[in-house]
């Protein structure tokens, strides 16, 4: 069977992490991904100098990869600065799906990323460079 | 699952056809053949086809209209004998009205650019339906933007038909052009064509209709439809991409500017000013697709050898079925009409909490090519509340043996999220 589904990823994407809308909220952000329609939203609260995450939230419809990776994700946000957020490596978004990442689910693995990204820097966030990421997971030995 | 117990037999074997295309000899990853049920997002090319373009650029390659040597002078006349063989294919009245473009979206957007503007003005209406790819629905959107006219969509009802009330209180309104196209991508309806193009002439409206799905897959006559422009890509029907048609109205196309401008479409240029071609070069500027133009004759040639009456005959075979295996399955949900002479061979279905692009993964898995998404049809995913489906798509070289692996693939795919 393919190893894209394994337990990890079917059990953040039956029983999600962060799941919901924080409300009231500090930071929000919605996008789609453009090859799929899937749908994502997270909402964020900062500390009182609004500077740190205290809380984090994703909502949306979607495939087990882009849902599995905004649980994933969010799980590691609570206590990190803006700059931190914005300084993301979205490799390590990827990798952290410890499962291979094909070029045509690429951009449901990143569509938490730039999500995130949004809520930060706006609308001006733009989708990483796939070329480079998947070029960087070659170079990483991950399965072909 | 017992195929087996078909009461009628397929009309040719498609297993048998798969010899005819390359791409079935390439090993897939999964280890298991290749079964390819996305030939309405684009269609292999069987060895006549190819051979055909090694052979134009080999043997047969110059530029076209221009040279005074033997060589483009037989470029030239294979190149006008792809135009003469599309037209008999299509049932046009005469080859001077077929106008070589690169695909049914640029076939459309001729139309829209160059008749629309034209014509179309503050007031006017444009009559499109919900169920449109978005090279039927794009286009007609910016035309209505830039001329003021006002676009408005035929409803669908839940089975994915055009609702002919809704149809007949939106022509009563006097559209001006009604763009629908003869079989859905995203849902697998046929149009009633020739109906509703006479209730829209009636309407005082021209039709524009898109092909794409319809040409390649069953036998398609513009004259007999009476649609006035006709839209379609070539590597849906097992020719090279980079070459489609649009089919129109000589009086219309007489009537018409150019859309693109430049070369071969002049008859006399001066700094001051420009003569237009006769059509159809009137509408090809530039250097058009030489070696594609001879690929598409021979993918015409390969089909008109099946038939397509017979396409479409094991098409219909193969969707009773396909639609009947899905129905059987738990946890799946067809789209589109449950009637075999209302339906082509392309089935929309979505598996009960597993996203569509998930299915194709696994699918993908078990050497099942489909398509996962909205298709580039979003309005027809909100009209039933998706977002995105599974669509299976049916074509010469499928059987049986197909489906059977199609059902595999479900079973499979349910067993992986544990939802049957």
């Amino acid at each position: 069977m393919d190893n894209l589904y394994r337990d990890f990823i079917l059990e953040h994407y039956r029983a999600p992490h962060n799941r919901g809308v924080l409300e009231p909220h500090d930071l929000h952000f919605a996008d789609s991904n453009p090859t799929c329609g899937d749908e994502l939203s997270m909402t964020i609260q900062l500390d009182e100098a609004k500077q740190r995450v205290v809380d984090v939230a994703h909502d949306g419809r979607g495939c087990a990869i882009s849902q599995a990776s905004a649980s994933i994700l969010t799980d590691e946000l609570r206590g990190m600065s803006l700059d931190e957020l914005r300084a993301l490596d979205p490799r390590e978004v990827v990798e952290n799906l410890g499962v291979p990442i094909g070029p045509a689910r690429l951009k449901c693995a990143l569509l938490s990323y730039k999500v995130l990204q949004g809520a930060v820097i706006g609308a001006e966030a733009r989708w990483p460079d796939e070329a480079e990421i998947l070029a960087g997971a070659n170079e990483g030995g991950s399965a072909p | 699952m017992a195929l087996e117990q078909a009461t009628t037999p397929d009309v040719f074997d498609g297993a048998a056809l798969r010899a005819d295309f390359p791409v079935f000899d390439r090993p897939h990853r999964s280890g298991r053949s290749l079964v390819y049920l996305d030939s309405a997002a684009s269609a292999p090319k069987p060895r006549a086809v190819i051979e055909a373009l090694a052979d134009a650029y080999g043997h047969h390659y110059a530029n076209v209209h221009r040279g005074i040597y033997e060589l483009s002078e037989d470029a030239t006349a294979r190149f006008e004998g792809a135009r003469r063989a599309l037209a008999r294919f299509i049932g046009a009245p005469s080859e001077r009205e077929v106008i070589f473009v690169r695909n049914a979206t640029e076939a459309i957007n001729l139309v829209a650019f160059s008749w629309g503007r034209t014509n179309l003005g503050p007031g006017d209406l444009i009559l499109s339906t919900e169920m449109e790819h978005h090279a039927n629905l794009v286009p007609w959107q910016q035309l209505a933007a830039a001329t003021g006219a006002t676009l408005e969509y035929v409803r669908l009802t839940d089975d994915g038909r055009l609702d002919p009330d809704d149809l007949a209180a939106r022509l009563a309104k006097g559209p001006r052009l009604v763009a629908i196209s003869q079989v859905s991508n995203a849902l697998g309806t046929i149009n009633p064509v020739a109906e509703i193009t006479r209730a829209a002439h009636e309407a005082g409206a021209i039709v524009v209709l898109d092909a794409a799905q319809s040409v390649p897959h069953m036998p398609v006559d513009v004259a007999a439809l009476g649609v006035d422009f006709a839209a379609l890509s070539g590597h849906k029907m097992l020719g090279p991409s980079g070459i489609g048609a649009l089919w129109g109205r000589r009086e219309l196309l007489d009537a018409m500017p150019p859309f693109m401008t430049g070369g071969s479409m002049i008859t006399r240029v001066t700094l001051e000013g420009t003569e237009w071609n006769e059509v159809p070069w009137k509408f090809e500027a530039g250097t058009p697709a030489i070696a594609e133009a001879a690929g598409l004759a021979a993918a015409i040639q390969y089909l008109e050898g099946i038939g397509m009456a017979n396409v479409r005959a094991h098409e219909r075979f193969l969707f009773e079925h396909a639609w009947s295996m899905l129905g059987d399955l738990p946890g799946v949900r067809r789209l589109g009409p449950d009637d075999a002479d209302a339906h082509a061979g392309v089935i929309s279905f979505v598996l009960d909490g597993i996203h569509p692009h998930d299915v194709a993964t696994i699918f993908d898995g078990e050497g099942v090519a489909v398509r996962a998404g909205h298709h580039c049809a979003q309005p027809v995913m909100l009209r039933y509340d998706l977002p995105a489906t599974t669509r299976a798509s049916f074509y010469v070289y499928n059987d049986l043996d197909d489906i059977e692996r199609l059902a595999d693939a479900i079973r499979a795919t349910q067993r992986v999220f544990a939802t049957a």
